[in-house]
């Protein structure tokens, strides 16, 4: 499926001269707003934001801009969304030299704003990184993408180049094509990539923060994150939290995607409602039957349930959801939940690196499973523990929690989630067979093989 | 303070040599990769779990003290 990146602020003509970004301003859209109608590289980037302020902000105390973004209450847009000023304090107080990361690697498929952000906005992701390296002490800096991405590459090279000419960081940043692969773009993955190695995930501790690239601490941070880091450093940390929710203030990217009328990248607050970002996306384009909301690594909700969440770490997860980073596909009702994920199941289980025996053998036998309830059901064998929910529930148990990083946990929320908000549909195709919605083309977009590396070097 | 089992699952590859030795502990699943059925070893398997963490060929099996720092 063709995911176009637009955004709400798009199609608009676009002015000879851009207005000087506002900090009061309005409260979305912050990181979109400089993306319509400005002259291309560094020059249209500081008239829309200003300059870089990494010397103002340097100047006496490298740590303050640790103090605004732990003040900010800023967390990771990667998918965890862990504290962001938090993780850049325990990287700073580490001993010797630090390491910036900044992940634009964006492993989920149906992600797209990472890539729009390194498009686009390419200088807002490395004024964060920047200024990241300037707070925590770091000497060293690198920005991680898909090394499948030519164009992309090519961008972040010239823009990497335009500020090296002018002087602007205080430190080099390097840009780094990363085998595209699901794990690839899990932090230690990173860090082990960058020591040489395969891009897959290690056992841990140490964490990267504790014991990254070249052994030092290093902090790994997603793009977007960054961004925000850059739009904070310079407009404080009390206009960050003039958006969003006081306990989850700012601004998120989301990605919509499925039936809505007008898929892309979109900026919301924090705390917004699922249905409300639907509805940004122009609403439903055929009756919906669910959500997917966080990607594959997170969960179906059922669509009356999902409407009114608000879009924060902690609303999904007391919706029995997750906010990952950001994905919201519309799933309609004429479309199979049980096929839709029985695909991404088994994409998973190839994207495994192939290190874990439960994830190893684990990940296929329940793709096996889950392919066999949607597409041709147990009939006859209903009271067979070997097939059907009950094989399906003893897989998720048996996965669970047994690799060294949370790729198999992914693929078994996913599942468990499928079967949680639709349970009449795994009932149906337990006992009567497959739904006529598993004719229906794929819905969930799946990197075709010419996207995909296949090994991890 | 108390001793924890824990699996490195990327070096472990099945030998099930541990599930052998400390089979009060640890069970194998369908495809031979040892399952922990407590995390805290009890004080009197102590050194049977020393045992099981030498006997490991990948030294996929760590016996740690458990501090509370990490999970």
């Amino acid at each position: 499926m063709a995911l176009a990146p637009r955004t709400p602020t798009g199609p608009r003509s676009p002015a000879v001269r851009p207005a000087r970004f506002r900090p009061p301003g309005p409260r979305v859209p912050r990181l979109l707003a400089g993306i319509a109608g400005l002259p291309p590289g560094l020059e249209g980037h500081e008239l829309r934001y200003g300059p870089l302020p990494v010397r103002g902000l340097a100047r006496g105390r490298p740590g303050r801009l640790i103090d605004l973004a732990e003040a900010s209450g800023l967390t990771g847009r990667g998918g965890a969304g862990y504290p962001t000023g938090r993780k850049m304090r325990s990287v700073a107080a580490g001993p010797g030299n630090k390491v910036v990361v900044a992940n634009g690697a964006e492993g989920e498929p149906a992600s797209r704003k990472d890539r729009l952000l390194l498009t686009r906005l390419p200088h807002l992701v490395l004024d964060g990184i920047a200024l990241a390296a300037e707070a925590v002490g770091a000497s060293e800096a690198y920005l991680c993408v898909h090394g499948t991405q030519d164009s992309l590459l090519n961008t972040l090279d010239g823009a990497v180049l335009e500020r090296r000419a002018a002087d602007l960081d205080p430190v080099r940043i390097e840009v780094v094509g990363l085998p595209h692969r699901y794990v690839s773009s899990e932090q230690s993955s990173i860090v082990q990539f960058l020591n040489g190695g395969p891009a897959v995930p290690t056992f841990s501790p140490p964490r990267p923060h504790e014991r990254g690239v070249h052994g030092n601490p290093t902090l790994v941070h997603n793009v977007e994150t960054l961004a925000h880091l850059a739009l904070i450093a310079r407009f404080g940390d009390r206009w960050f939290r003039r958006a969003g929710l006081p306990s989850a203030p700012g601004t998120t990217l989301v990605t919509v995607s499925g039936a809505v009328r007008n898929p892309g990248v979109y900026e919301i607050e924090l705390g917004t409602s699922a249905g409300q970002v639907v509805m940004l996306a122009d609403g439903p384009s055929e009756p919906l039957q669910g959500l997917l909301i966080g990607g594959y690594f997170g969960a179906w909700l059922p669509v009356s349930a999902a409407w009114p969440v608000p879009m924060t770490h902690a609303g999904l997860k007391a919706a029995g959801g997750a906010l990952g980073a950001g994905i919201v596909i519309a799933l309609p009702a004429s479309c199979c939940p049980i096929a839709e994920t029985a695909r991404v199941v088994r994409y998973l289980a190839e994207e495994t690196a192939g290190q874990c025996g439960p994830c190893v053998f684990g990940l296929p036998a329940l793709a096996d499973a889950l392919a066999q309830l949607a597409f041709s059901g147990s009939l006859g064998r209903g009271r067979d523990r070997t097939h059907g929910l009950a094989e399906i529930g003893a897989l998720i148990r048996l996965v669970e929690g047994r690799g060294a990083c949370r790729h198999p946990d992914g693929a078994t929320q996913l599942v468990r989630s499928v079967l949680s908000a639709f349970p009449a549909d795994a009932q149906r195709h337990e006992r009567q067979g497959p739904c006529p919605g598993v004719g229906r083309p794929p819905l969930l977009p799946l990197p075709g093989d010419e996207e995909r590396d296949w090994d991890f070097r | 303070m108390s001793l924890t089992l824990r699996v490195n699952p990327i070096a472990c590859v099945g030998h099930g040599m541990c599930a052998e030795l400390l089979p009060e502990v640890i069970e194998l699943d369908r495809w031979g990769y040892p399952i922990l059925t407590a995390r805290a070893v009890p004080r009197p398997l102590v050194d049977h779990a020393r045992r099981a963490v030498r006997a490991c060929p990948t030294l996929a099996l760590l016996l740690e003290q458990n501090t509370g720092k990490h999970r």
